[in-house]
């Protein structure tokens, strides 16, 4: 009898300890694909994993991580050194992630950008940051010069060319001569590239540049050119102080704080996330004071309004570059036709990457 | 008055053994001097050591991500080394892999709907014709038109890339992708059998032990071998004793761009299975290093490829459980480099500081 007592005992003492060991040994991991020092994309993702780490969960990240061979094995690594919730920031990481997903069922996978949940483990999450190209073409529609507005574009994807569509639209609505040009970085980050690209661009009669790519070194041409930029993932500010007009802010840290302390607490469930302006997942950096203060008020109402749903990026009519209708007038582009979108709207010049 | 005098001269006997034990100094100057580093980042040498070399290989599926990454380094290098051996400075294995990843890709997408044993053989020889080719254009402007193979060879790479750039972007897109710049996948029949359940290292690795035995073979035991080693040591001699140096320039780069594609085509039907944008992780480039490091013998290349490879999973596991950055990875091969080309000077060459005095130099 006592010794049994003893036995339970000693169980119950090493189950409890060990339970709350694993709690307190709960860990996020992070998988970037630049470095977290772009000031673009990775640098907002790993903002978001401070925010993580300051609500007091431990954190991991690996930055730089190729797709291809590689990020399968860094993926699994993560779960295999007791981390619990793995977040997975680029798009190429879709199948690596689901693939490691299969084999650590108890662990929870979040990947940005993706669209394939082939397991309960698996999230998918990105933002509607199409939102804020709105505001921005709404901006450059109203001081552009040369009615050209040049746009350093990364993949032909659907994420990339539904940016393109919405700043063309808005800009247009306040400027119907405007002509959007593209050049085609292929890349994510290459500050080489994205400089010739915006020279390039400059060099063509653009006045107002802007891009969807995560280096700094477009506003940085803009700034010696003297002419208008945007900048992109982050407040870029700071490295084209005189050029920059705003920037469109991916803020991941307060999804990624909620996702942390659901998975932790168990309440963890696969979802697919898509937000924007209103839930604050996308926010727009300070207007610069250089484009008058009317319009920063325009700006502002129009921020208010697209996150309030008042004013929607994609509202009819639409016309494609043929003039075939894609929306019609009063109706808004459904989520679907966003998700897949694959062709430019008119207006905007060249065509995409085929 | 007395001058220093620092004299450089050239040794006359360099032992055998020393000239292949260099290569076991320049790793450990490597290790003493990444201890130097790790401590002067604040981190505690011994345990950033013990993550960087035993924590990646301290299982069995670390030990299999091993062989799979020593893979393709493996094989590159032992088609470079034919190519250095004989004075042929191929720089552009990068582009030969990414080439036959292509040719071999493209047979694979052909069959991207249909199983049959016959599938992965012509994938692979696809991909082995495919580098060959790459390789022939460095090969025959340099024996035709006295180009110099290094600008050419590694000019070729971002050709290589660019076509490749182009091809999933555009013609070979994945319909149901998204225009996602990635193919299709590959269908079963058109993938490297894995040696063991839920280990990703693949067949391949019988490609690469093929090309170690068969490359000794050739450089050792046959007159082909002699040829390359003879033009590599004097080409004077070589032109003296009648070889036909044309010929045997285009033997050698077509062997290292087959190798080069073969890589490639592991790379695509092992653990990727479709073509993207970014199938190599410089491979081709990494394995120059190796190739120099296993003084460009077919045994030496397999160890190098080990050592190289750990480079690459140990600075995962440090980034892992220590936050040290990734880039150390590319600070320990440059080390590694380093200390092996500082060591071969040493080897080859002596340093006689002589104390003279300013008459005896026939002032």
């Amino acid at each position: 009898m006592y010794k049994n007592f003893l036995r339970y005992l000693i169980s119950a003492i090493f189950l409890i300890t060990f339970s709350i060991s694993a709690k307190a040994d709960f860990k996020v991991g992070f998988v970037y694909i630049g470095p977290t020092g772009d000031h673009g994309w990775t640098y907002q993702h790993d903002e978001g994993r401070k925010a993580v780490e300051a609500a007091g969960i431990k954190t991991t990240y690996v930055e730089s991580v190729k797709y291809g061979a590689d990020a399968e094995r860094v993926i699994r690594q993560l779960a295999q050194s007791g981390h619990d919730l793995i977040f997975t920031t680029s798009f190429g990481y879709m199948d690596a992630t689901n693939k490691v997903a299969k084999d650590f069922p108890n662990v929870k996978f979040e990947h940005a950008t993706g669209y394939k949940r082939e397991h309960s483990n698996v999230s998918t999450y990105s933002a509607r940051f199409y939102q804020g190209r709105t505001i921005l073409g709404h901006i450059a529609g109203k001081l552009t010069k040369t009615n050209t507005i040049g746009y350093i574009a990364s993949f032909p994807i659907p994420e990339v060319i539904r940016g393109i569509n919405a700043m063309t639209l808005a800009a247009q609505k306040v400027n119907p001569n405007i002509k959007t040009k593209i050049v085609w970085v292929f890349s994510w980050y290459d500050p080489g590239k994205e400089a010739e690209a915006a020279q390039a661009l400059i060099d063509q009669g653009a006045d107002i540049i802007m891009q969807h790519t995560d280096s700094t070194a477009p506003v940085q041409t803009a700034e010696k050119a003297g002419i208008w930029s945007f900048g992109q993932a982050s407040d870029m500010q700071r490295f084209a102080p005189k050029s920059i007009l705003t920037s469109i802010i991916d803020d991941w840290a307060p999804y990624y704080v909620e996702r942390a302390i659901a998975a932790r607490d168990g309440t963890w469930s696969q979802q697919d996330t898509w937000h924007g302006l209103k839930e604050g997942m996308v926010a727009m950096s300070p207007y610069n004071k250089g484009m008058g203060a009317d319009l920063v008020k325009e700006a502002k109402q129009l921020q208010k309004d697209l996150a309030s749903g008042k004013i929607h990026s994609f509202t009819g009519p639409i016309y494609d570059q043929k003039g075939n209708i894609l929306v019609a007038e009063g109706k808004v582009a459904d989520d679907g036709m966003l998700l897949g979108m694959n062709v430019y709207v008119k207006g905007v010049e060249g065509d995409i990457p085929k | 008055m007395e001058d220093l005098l620092i004299r450089i001269e050239k040794r006359n006997d360099v032992p055998t053994t020393l000239y292949f034990f260099t290569p076991f100094i320049a790793i450990i100057l490597t290790i003493i001097g990444g201890g130097i580093i790790f401590y002067a980042l604040g981190f505690n040498p011994a345990e950033a050591l013990k993550f960087y070399f035993i924590t990646p290989i301290s299982n069995l599926y670390g030990f299999s991500e091993l062989l799979l990454k020593a893979t393709p380094l493996c094989l590159i290098a032992i088609g470079l080394s034919f190519c250095f051996k004989s004075n042929n400075w191929n720089i552009g294995a990068e582009g030969q892999l990414t080439f036959g990843a292509i040719v071999g890709g493209g047979v694979a997408l052909l069959f991207y709907n249909q199983e049959g044993f016959y599938i992965l053989p012509l994938i692979i020889i696809a991909g082995a014709i495919g580098g060959m080719i790459f390789a022939l254009i460095p090969a025959i402007l340099k024996t035709y038109f006295n180009t110099n193979e290094i600008l050419v060879s590694l000019m070729l790479v971002y050709v290589s890339k660019l076509i490749l750039d182009y091809l999933v972007v555009g013609p070979w897109s994945n319909p149901e992708g998204f225009n996602f710049p990635e193919t299709r996948q590959f269908s079963d029949s058109s993938r490297m059998p894995l040696l063991f359940d839920g280990l990703r290292v693949h067949a391949g690795i019988f490609i690469a032990l093929a090309a170690v035995l068969v490359s000794w073979f050739v450089l050792y035991k046959t007159y082909l071998g002699f040829q390359i080693k003879v033009s590599g040591l004097s080409l004077k001699t070589a032109k003296y004793a009648g070889f036909k140096g044309k010929t045997m320039i285009l033997i050698v780069f077509m062997i290292s761009g087959a190798c080069a594609g073969l890589a490639g085509v592991g790379e695509i039907t092992g653990p990727i299975g479709q073509l993207h944008r970014m199938i190599s992780p410089d491979y081709g480039f990494t394995a120059i290093i190796v190739a120099f490091l296993g003084r460009l013998n077919p045994f030496g290349i397999i160890f190098a490829s080990l050592v190289v490879s750990l480079t690459y999973l140990g600075a995962e596991t440090a980034q892992i459980f220590l936050q040290i950055p990734q880039y150390t990875g590319q600070v320990f091969q440059g080390m590694i480099l380093f200390f092996l080309l500082a060591s071969d000077y040493l080897l080859f060459f002596k340093v006689k500081i002589l104390s003279l005095k300013k008459n005896e130099l026939g002032h």
